[in-house]
């Protein structure tokens, strides 16, 4: 199964400066979890013990995962998830 | 319809049928056009409530400096009520809008303080805050934290869509400061229960995102999640594409953020349609497309727009 991560500039330092990456996972949870091991300290700065971080975004699909089931999102082959921090607008 | 002065008119907009983007005639779209307010914007409405409820309480005194961060849209309301009350504006305003907000600004009377473009409204809200706390006899009336702007869309935008269209079942508009959501949102649950509250959430190019760390993302002290059905991210690419079409298939010329609005919107359509579901759908016309045409938005191809667009901010 492969995801297509999308991720955000102010993250790339831990993948190498690449702004695409690839991950499995049968959830949101196991998929960061399998970022994590690929590069490791990333789960940090996207989860804390209350599930996401107040100031990230997740999106499955364009839909933010928070409106789906957290953490707890099934995720399909094919799946695309877009990380992005919180910006406002006005 | 007649008003005694301009700002009684604030309001009242009209709400169209899409006969040619609705997909079928079970599953009808309908557009309220909040591009009829008198600067052109949605963002009438909250700036004349926010100085209507500072004057209320005293905190608008007369000849008083308003200073408020805004990608524009707000600043020029707040510069237009202002204007006929006696105000002085202060906008702090990233660099990365377009030309048509810095002139529309300018011609009521408005101050700008650029933000740079990096950090998008995140940075305007943190030099604001920083000017504000250097300037205290300035009056911040702060749109992502003040209870007068959804409440304004609680007592009149939401009103007007359910008199207008009383069979509503699903209810979309952009999330900015989350005012229009959060007071129509609020007024339809406790009206309408079963109706969907969705969000389309501007997706910028990666200029908007490049904050310093994730500490810098902002989340408007406005917002309530249990509101909202669902939020979609809706990118360049799409938004261009739908404001296009809306403009092509039923004349309505818009701005960028209500293309967003209209792609989540058509996909609630499609999802209703294949469904058997009999649905009307109301979306905001946020903005007319007036103050996006130096933007390139509306010439050449596609790509071409996005490429034009790309680093912007248009809601
Ligand atoms: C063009 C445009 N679209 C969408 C929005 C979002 O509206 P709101 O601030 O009520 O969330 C705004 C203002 O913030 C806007 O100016």
């Amino acid at each position: 199964m492969a995801i297509e991560v999308q991720i955000p500039t102010i993250l790339r330092t831990y993948t190498g400066g690449e702004k695409t990456v690839t991950a499995d996972g049968g959830t949101l949870a196991d998929l960061v979890a399998d970022l994590d091991a690929k590069f490791p300290g990333l789960k940090d700065r996207v989860v804390d013990d209350a599930g996401l971080r107040r100031f990230v975004n997740v999106y499955l699909n364009d839909e933010d995962v928070r409106f789906l089931d957290g953490l707890a999102t099934p995720l399909s082959d094919g799946d695309s998830v877009t990380i992005l921090p919180a910006v406002a607008g006005g | 319809m007649r008003y005694p002065d301009l700002l009684a008119s604030v309001g009242h907009t009209p709400l169209v049928g899409l006969p040619r983007l609705s997909p079928t005639a079970d599953v009808r779209l309908w557009a309220k056009l909040e591009d009829r307010n008198p600067t052109g914007s949605v963002k009438d409405r909250a700036a004349l409530a926010m100085i209507e409820r500072a004057e209320a309480d005293g905190t608008l005194a007369p000849g008083a400096t308003i200073l408020e961060p805004t990608s524009g849209n707000t600043g020029i309301s707040l510069a237009m009520v202002a204007r006929q009350r006696g105000y002085h504006v202060i906008c702090v305003m990233p660099e990365n809008t377009s030309f048509e907000r810095t002139q529309l600004l300018r011609m009521w009377g408005a101050e700008i303080v650029y933000s740079p473009a990096q950090g998008g409204s995140n940075e305007a809200v943190r030099v604001a805050k920083d000017l504000a706390s250097r300037n205290p006899d300035w009056v911040m009336l702060y749109q992502y934290g003040n209870p007068a702007n959804p409440q304004t869309h609680y007592d009149t935008t939401g009103p007007e869509i359910l008199a207008d269209l009383p069979e509503i079942t699903h209810f979309v508009a952009g999330l900015g400061t989350t005012g229009t959501l959060m007071g129509v949102g609020r007024f339809l649950r406790e009206h309408k229960p079963e109706v969907q509250i969705v969000a389309a959430e501007p997706r910028y190019g990666e200029l908007v995102y490049g904050l310093r760390n994730l500490d810098e993302g902002f989340v408007p002290e406005l917002y309530d999640e249990s509101v909202l059905t669902s939020r979609y991210s809706v990118g360049p690419h799409d938004a261009l594409m739908r404001t296009r079409q809306l403009l092509h298939e039923e004349g309505i010329f818009a701005g960028i953020s209500t293309g967003a609005i209209l792609h989540a919107a058509l996909g609630l359509a499609d999802r209703a349609a294949g469904s058997g579901q009999v649905a009307d759908i109301c979306f905001i016309v946020c903005d007319g497309g007036w103050k996006y045409l130096s933007t390139g938005a509306y010439e050449g191809s596609l790509e071409e727009a996005e490429q034009a667009i790309s680093g912007q901010l248009w809601a």
